[in-house]
């Protein structure tokens, strides 16, 4: 295959790529965009190994490679349960970081790579090596500590180092320092020692990032995560003057800062102060002014047979999950109920809140999981203006995001955060374990609200006895 | 030993309802108590007796065996003289008392030793609203005022256009917006008629309106919420006002429904005999507010009237003529009651005098009056709190209006200027040095992520996880790196940088592929099998 006919396949794969992203903008079609991604891939995959940049010498080691870490992948994506999804797409970024790596000190110590190119060019090409390293490393150990967490392997408690900020900014300073020793070097061998320390350096800072950052905040780190993958992939194909790499990396890169930026509008925060870490652990938050902010009033616990009359007489319901309904794995007991409640001619539908979980989505892949039709489940600018017509309202394991107190009390640390208004709602129903306050610390005064019920206990189990009464 | 609930019949004239149900029984059997139901006790509301023995109630001949038998009596109707005298030391009475009006009958309850809470002196707290039963009776009149009024009025409450010929709607105006004067606006506009209200708290608009009614204001400006959610005696400035309001409605509307009160007066004279009079023959009124004087000037108390042509209906016992519904409701609100008396569950009730709730309807305590309680802390609706509230939900509002796409409001001109300029130093920079070659790299990557920016906006919230897992497969492309390095053809040495280190970058060349190999196959299949999920 010559070069020109590589470079029109590449066109043709950049083309499929754009058109896969655009085909997730409507269940329909997304079956089709995840489709024309695989061909996209296909065809980048075969025009390069049968373009002019390999021989045929190389062929065997990459089908053996290709073989071995599809079978891996395979098996991976069929065994993974929807609720570990979090955790396998952190583990993926983690291996694209790992791989943008190595392609970066490959490249680095071929010195074909930049045989003929001009001293400022040569300076280019090394500037991206050093950058697609660095980011390499970043999303490497960002993504595995990321995994760590979402997987319960490491605490979710944000690690708060002091002078944290100092921390970070003197790692940058000697990022900068190392790259312009590196830029300097005479030889390749002089060159990889700043190359090594440097990215040793960005290993730590990628693992003191994700360490500082909390539980509820793991959808954003993990859509910067995303994009930081992308970026990555961009700044190896600056390296190899490759622009499929570019554009791919590009679009993968801007999506991952979308769904960041959402998913910080969705929690009313700003992107720097997430990435900086800590919420809820600064001292420097003063405590909402006087009482105003301590909710009053008793809280009315149920059972979960009075929870089943709740919703035998109601006409139409709301459900409301979050992490909670993740952990407790209850999302199939969660249909069973709708459908029962379906059956009987209620109206019952889902809301989900943009945070809600550990990843953008996570709710909506486990209710698709669990076979919830989708078009029940609404976003929360849709649905939130129906909850005053609504019976019932039943929370699932969530907390902040249906705590009044963010519109209500501008004192409150979650003060102006968009939430789901479940309190307008006849009667509102909380499953939790536990009176404990949410991710954020703050005390919800939708507990000890008139109209709201607690049911208290594990949700699965809770709920496989709400079902049982439903159908007694 | 559990405690016996009495439930005796009503003996008052009229009297329909019972203060408890079968349905209750069986709860209040479950909080440990057993309950004594006097026989023929809900005839009235047209419950028998087998009702409540199937619920595990026992039946008590007669009112004299009942009252020895009960520690703790439920009525509805205040206790007669009669009744009274039979209540004796230890025993726990729950009724509706009215202090204030009956402090003859408060002395001789607290004579006979006994502890007596009153219904309708719960405070009115939001924590106490299940045991409200002022409200849920009022509730009941309200729908049955105007079931009254539909019944004595001579025409149709909606509007139709027959063969016959066309029926204008009925007008009806409702003066005092509480809950008697919401539940009959709703339930006139069910009915079809167009519905006027007025309340001296201008907050109850929006009430009004939400229940089909139209909100006619008084011109002129003063403040009329008191304490405990009841209006206020209002000035006498306010009141000349508010008399040429109604007087102007009077000749207009077809019914009016009056519900004004105000707490331990006499009931506000708003309705004047000249108003009557205005109005077209064969109108209605129901003032519901007869038994304490009425609001019209020509009401007789308990009785239907017509007076210059229109019919004034006095009933004083509108929820009993809903006897099922009102004594399901009030023996609901007794319950919620005994919940609180009984926080243990096991049959004894505490009065509590510590409990605010109890505190307040509790008008005597073991022989002695504790009538009036201490004014209520909190107010239902704290004066002030709600501009508050609606400034803080304000900008909340104005961030919603399109769904996930488009980013909310536009950036300031201001923040726009500086992003377009640090932008254009940044081109100018990477212009004046970059070799020609980067710049043609550079182009295609703003160009993509400009492409990725407007593609994925369009991407559905509930995509939010396959699109990261597809993005992910898709930066497998990475890949490409890796197999370029594995067996490039050759190329000459380049003098004075020394030998291609063959086997090393084919080592991590082929690593690179097989962990690319993970995330490309993993990523797509993955997003595969959610996407098979995703179904209408």
């Amino acid at each position: 295959m010559s070069g020109s006919l590589t470079s029109v396949a590449y066109i043709g794969a950049t083309i499929l790529f754009i058109l896969s992203l655009g085909g997730l903008s409507n269940p329909e079609t997304s079956r089709r965009g995840n489709l024309y991604g695989m061909l996209g891939m296909a065809i980048a995959v075969l025009a390069t190994v049968f373009g002019p940049h390999v021989s045929a010498a190389g062929l065997g080691y990459i089908l053996a490679a290709l073989v071995v870490g599809g079978g891996i992948g395979l098996y991976l994506a069929r065994t993974v349960q929807m609720t570990q999804m979090p955790e396998l797409v952190a583990f993926m970024h983690s291996l694209v970081g790992l791989v943008a790596t190595v392609v970066g000190y490959a490249s680095y110590i071929d010195p074909t790579a930049s045989a003929g190119m001009s001293p400022a060019e040569e300076g280019i090409h090394h500037v991206e090596v050093y950058l697609g390293v660095l980011i390499g490393a970043v999303t490497l150990s960002g993504s595995v500590i990321a995994f760590g967490k979402l997987s319960g392997k490491i605490g979710g408690k944000p690690l708060l180092l002091p002078a944290r900020h100092w921390l970070n900014l003197a790692l940058l300073v000697g990022v900068i320092v190392l790259g312009q020793r590196f830029l300097a070097a005479g030889s390749i061998d002089a060159g990889l020692t700043p190359l090594i320390v440097m990215t040793v350096l960005a290993l730590l800072f990628g693992v003191h990032m994700v360490m500082a950052i909390g539980g509820a905040d793991m959808p954003v780190v993990v859509s910067m995560l995303n994009s930081y993958s992308g970026w990555a992939a961009a700044a190896t194909g600056f390296m190899l003057s490759n622009d499929l790499l570019i554009v791919t990396g590009a679009l993968v890169g801007s999506s991952g800062a979308i769904l960041s930026y959402i998913m910080c509008r969705a929690m009313n925060r700003q992107f720097l102060s997430v990435i900086a870490g800590g919420f809820g652990g600064d001292s420097a938050k003063p405590k909402a002014a006087g009482g105003a902010a301590a909710p009053a009033g008793e809280v009315t616990a149920v059972s979960a047979q009075e929870t089943a009359e709740l919703l035998k007489e109601a006409s139409s319901v709301i459900i409301v999950p979050g992490y909670g309904m993740a952990v407790a794995q209850a999302q199939h007991t969660v249909y069973e109920i709708t459908k029962v409640l379906r059956e009987k001619g209620k109206n019952v539908r889902f809301a989900i809140h943009p945070v809600a979980g550990r990843m953008p989505g996570h709710m909506n892949v486990l209710l698709a999981e669990a076979k919830v039709p989708y078009d029940i489940v609404m976003e929360m600018d849709e649905i939130n203006a129906d909850f005053p017509d609504t019976s019932v309202a039943m929370v699932i394991g969530a907390n902040d995001i249906v705590n009044p107190s963010a519109q209500d009390d501008p004192g409150s640390p979650i003060a102006g955060m968009p939430v789901l208004e479940v309190w307008k709602a006849q009667t509102t129903i909380v499953m939790k374990r536990s009176m404990a306050s949410g991710y954020a610390g703050v005390d919800n005064p939708l507990f000890y609200k008139e109209n709201n019920r607690m049911l208290f206990g594990d949700a699965k189990k809770m709920l496989d006895e709400v079902l049982a009464a439903l159908r007694a | 030993m559990p405690q016996v609930i009495g439930i005796p019949k009503e003996i008052f004239p009229g009297e329909k309802r019972v203060a408890t149900v079968p349905d209750v029984v069986e709860k209040l059997r479950k909080l440990g108590f057993s309950v004594v139901v006097e026989a023929g006790a809900g005839e009235g509301a047209t419950i028998g007796d087998d009702a409540y023995q199937a619920a595990g109630a026992t039946i008590a001949p007669d009112a004299a065996s009942l009252w020895s038998q009960a520690d703790i009596l439920f009525k509805v109707r205040a206790p007669t003289v009669e009744e009274a005298g039979r209540l004796r030391e230890g025993q726990t009475l729950v009724s509706f008392i009215w202090p204030a009006q009956n402090p003859e009958l408060l002395k001789q309850l607290a004579a006979a030793g006994a502890t007596v809470l009153a219904m309708d002196s719960v405070p009115r707290i939001s924590r106490a609203q299940k045991l409200d039963a002022l409200s849920s009776m009022a509730n009941i009149g309200g729908y049955r005022a105007v079931i009254e009024a539909a019944h004595a009025f001579g025409r149709f409450f909606t509007g139709q256009i027959t063969a016959a010929g066309k029926v204008p709607p009925a007008k009806v105006f409702v003066i005092g917006a509480g809950v008697a004067g919401l539940a009959a606006i709703g339930a006139a506009s069910g009915l079809g008629a167009i519905v006027r209200a007025n309340d001296t708290r201008p907050e109850v608009a929006d009430q009004i309106k939400s229940l089909g009614g139209e909100f006619v204001p008084v011109d002129y400006v003063e403040e009329g919420s008191g304490v405990g959610g009841y209006a206020k005696v209002m000035s006498e400035g306010f009141q000349k006002a508010q008399r040429e309001t109604f007087a102007r409605q009077a000749k207009e509307v077809d019914i009016i429904i009056t519900t004004a009160l105000i707490p331990g007066k006499p009931a506000p004279k708003l309705i004047t005999a000249e108003m009557v009079q205005s109005m077209k023959p064969g109108s209605v009124i129901v003032d519901m507010a007869a038994e304490q004087g009425g609001n019209c000037e020509l009401t007789e108390p308990g009785k239907i009237v017509v007076k210059h042509g229109v019919i004034i209906i006095g009933y004083s016992d509108l929820p009993s003529r809903l006897p099922r519904q009102s004594s399901n409701l009030y023996a609901t609100n007794l319950l919620r009651l005994t919940e609180e008396l009984c926080k243990a569950k096991d049959g004894q009730v505490n009065v509590n005098m510590e409990d605010e709730v109890i505190r307040g309807a509790t008008v005597v305590k073991a022989g002695e009056v504790t009538w009036p309680p201490p004014a209520p802390k909190l107010s239902a609706a704290p004066p002030g709190s709600t501009p508050a509230k609606a400034a803080a939900v304000a900008p909340v509002a104005a961030k919603k209006g399109h769904g996930h796409g488009g980013g909310g409001e536009p950036m300031s001109a201001g923040k726009t200027a500086a992003l377009f300029g640090v932008a254009a130093v940044l081109f100018l920079l990477v212009g004046a040095f970059a070799p020609a070659a980067f710049l043609g790299h550079f182009t295609v990557f703003v160009l993509a992520c400009f492409i990725g920016y407007m593609v994925v906006w369009n991407v559905t919230p509930s995509l939010h996880t396959p699109l990261m897992s597809v993005t992910n497969a898709i930066s497998s492309i990475i890949i490409i790196g890796a197999l370029v390095q594995v067996a490039p053809p050759a190329v000459a040495a380049v003098a004075g940088e020394g030998l291609r280190p063959d086997s090393l970058i084919r080592t991590l060349a082929v690593v690179g592929i097989a962990l690319t190999a993970v995330n490309m196959f993993g990523g797509f299949a993955v997003t595969r099998r959610m996407l098979a999920m995703f179904r209408k």
